[in-house]
């Protein structure tokens, strides 16, 4: 099993349960660091005045858009502006399906967008999924080394 | 230049000058004529009486055939300058005596004619008989005179007729050209007004007014028109401001119309704006706790499934259902509010193709299902081609789900031509509906069929009409219960 941690940037702390519980119900083990915030998000990701930047990037992103303070698609702008991120698996998983907001994430580089089902069942199938193919499947781009 | 284009008074005044002139000329001619006929008659009783004076003073001379004798009484002749010649003769016929005395051969003819007094050959010639006692002829005097006194005389009479024809047609030429201002004068000044209204639209001008005439009554004519034309203009001018004013007053209207019509644009646009923003946290803000309502029932269904018993699983599945449902209802409204403010793409767009694209979907999605398709080809039309589908995709799709329970499940997309439209047609041999609730078809959230017998949210029609009025067309539909439905629809 990939050890690589999912970072799951989402501010309902139901949906949080609801995700964690999914993925643990298909055996995904992987370690999930939740961020509230895109603030949150931004900390984790590229260290803040408290601590440090990680010495390791997540596996994959899990990316919420609407969050409170900075929006999803600012972090996800963020994420591709630093050269240490700039290739980090984003996954956009979001309740909205409107046009504008597949559009924009994908130009904003996002690797794939999902639509959050109301469904559990169905949630727990597309979180089995997303695990399986992005921690097992897909080869992430190396982490550039170095601080 | 033709007489016709002679002013007036050159035309006026050479008529009278003709006339005059007729007139004297004849006049003249007559007199002229008279003075001569009378002078020459005149003449020749002078010559006559003067004959016979002289023959009487003869009678002497030649009965005693006194050749000298004769000479002398003839020779007084000569005090008359118009006497050429004369000649006694006797009663034998020969020549007694002659004037002038010597030389007058030729003048004096061999013998006398017969009596009597004649002009010969520019001359006036007699014979007088010269007798004694009352009827003893002794001879003949002839006599002969020039007519010079008369041609004299006729020359004198042409002189002064001609003098006086000059003189008086110098007075009749001054007296018309001094008169004919009398009727030119009027019709000059007629004619000068009307050139200077036409020529300086000056409908104050008046022409002036000589007398009680015609031409006065033609100036007082033309002194109407001219008030009247006055007056005309002056309407005109006023229905000119009037006009002027109202045409100010319509766009000041039609500026304030145009004025409302911008804000409600700008409301309208607000509006839509607003919509967009509604329609855009609606999809994330409501679903996110059905998400929640649905999972955490699935949660206590899954770890507390043995505590529950049938009827607290039972519950929490309606629990899900119901969730499940308001998340599909969400989801059908927010496709009825994006067709409402979608822009419109107004192209070609090829109804068969994308008509046979859905039945594809449908068939891929649900293989297991065998339902007839029978889509005619080659139905194009104008329109946004998104919406088009959406419409198709709709009414297929309810077709497809309304002949659930049929044996030979079919449905049709055609279209016929009805006084000049074109109508689309999408029948089906399904459930049908009843007519008496046709006007509830395409109302939002409006069903004919509980959700035990068809699924469905009941949005997909009001979609459809949204769809098709944003298109200028129109949707209807016929049916029969178990009979299937009939759906036209025109763009």
């Amino acid at each position: 099993m990939n050890p690589g941690k999912i970072l799951l940037v989402e501010d309902n702390p139901d949906d949080v349960t609801l995700t964690l519980r999914a993925l643990k119900s298909h055996n995904i083990t992987n370690e999930v660091i939740v961020a509230q915030d895109g603030v949150q998000a931004i900390g984790l990701l590229f260290g803040s005045k408290d601590r440090p930047a990680p010495a390791e990037l997540p596996a994959v992103v899990l990316l919420d858009l609407k969050l409170p303070k900075i929006n999803g698609m600012e972090v996800l702008q963020r994420i591709r502006a630093d050269e240490r991120t700039r290739l980090l698996p984003v996954v956009i998983l979001t309740s909205s399906d409107e046009e504008r907001d597949v559009i924009d994430g994908y130009s904003l580089g996002a690797n794939s967008y999902v639509r959050k089902p109301v469904d559990f069942v169905e949630f727990t199938k597309a979180a089995q999924q997303l695990g399986l193919y992005w921690l097992l499947m897909n080869r992430a781009a190396p982490s550039p080394r170095g601080p | 230049m033709s007489i016709r284009d002679w002013p007036i008074k050159r035309k006026l005044t050479a008529i009278l000058l003709l006339i005059s002139g007729l007139v004297l000329l004849l006049t003249s001619a007559a007199f002229v004529t008279y003075e001569v006929v009378t002078f020459r008659q005149t003449t020749l009783i002078h010559l006559a009486t003067r004959s016979q004076i002289l023959a009487a003073n003869s009678t002497a001379a030649l009965a005693f055939a006194n050749e000298a004798d004769a000479t002398e009484i003839l020779d007084a002749l000569k005090y008359d300058p118009h006497m050429v010649a004369a000649a006694l003769y006797g009663q034998d016929g020969r020549v007694l005596a002659t004037y002038p005395a010597a030389g007058a051969a030729d003048l004096i003819p061999p013998a006398p004619q017969p009596d009597g007094y004649r002009f010969e050959g520019g001359r006036l010639v007699g014979f007088t008989p010269v007798a004694q006692g009352g009827n003893q002829r002794l001879g003949t005097l002839y006599i002969m005179s020039d007519t010079k006194a008369v041609s004299d005389t006729l020359r004198l009479s042409a002189i002064i007729a001609i003098v006086v024809l000059a003189i008086a047609m110098l007075a009749a030429y001054a007296l018309a050209a001094a008169l004919q201002g009398q009727i030119s004068e009027p019709i000059l000044a007629l004619a000068n007004t009307a050139t200077a209204v036409a020529t300086q639209q000056d409908y104050f001008a008046r022409a002036p007014k000589f007398g009680e005439d015609e031409l006065g009554q033609l100036a007082d004519a033309f002194n109407q028109m001219l008030g009247r034309l006055e007056e005309q203009k002056k309407e005109l001018q006023q229905h000119a401001t009037r006009l002027e004013q109202r045409v100010a007053e319509r766009t000041e209207e039609l500026e304030h119309r145009n004025e409302a019509l911008r804000r409600n644009a700008a409301e309208l646009l607000a509006a839509n704006t607003e919509l967009d923003a509604f329609a855009y946290s609606v999809s994330h803000d409501l679903r996110a706790p059905l998400r929640s309502i649905d999972g955490f029932s699935q949660v206590v269904l899954e770890d507390y499934a043995g505590q529950l018993g049938d009827a607290g699983r039972d519950a929490l599945q309606r629990v899900r259902a119901a969730s499940q449902r308001m998340a599909t209802l969400i989801d059908d409204l927010l496709k009825l509010a994006r067709v409402t403010r979608a822009e419109m793409r107004t192209e070609r767009v090829d109804l068969s193709g994308i008509a046979r694209e859905i039945v594809l979907d449908i068939q891929r999605a649900t293989p297991d299902r065998e339902v007839d398709f029978a889509i005619a080809p080659d139905l194009e039309a104008q329109g946004d081609t998104r919406l088009l589908r959406v419409v198709l995709d709709n009414l297929l799709r309810n077709g497809w789900k309304y002949t659930g329970k049929q044996p030979k499940p079919r449905v049709e997309f055609t279209a016929v031509d009805d006084n000049g439209d074109r109508v689309f047609v999408i029948k089906d041999n399904g459930a049908g509906f009843d007519m008496r609730y046709a006007d509830k078809l395409f109302g939002v959230f409006q069903r004919l069929h509980s959700a035990a017998e068809f699924e469905g949210t009941g949005v997909g029609l009001a979609t459809v009409r949204r769809i098709i009025t944003r298109h200028g067309g129109r949707i209807w539909a016929e049916g029969a219960v178990d009979q299937g439905a009939t759906f036209f629809f025109t763009l």
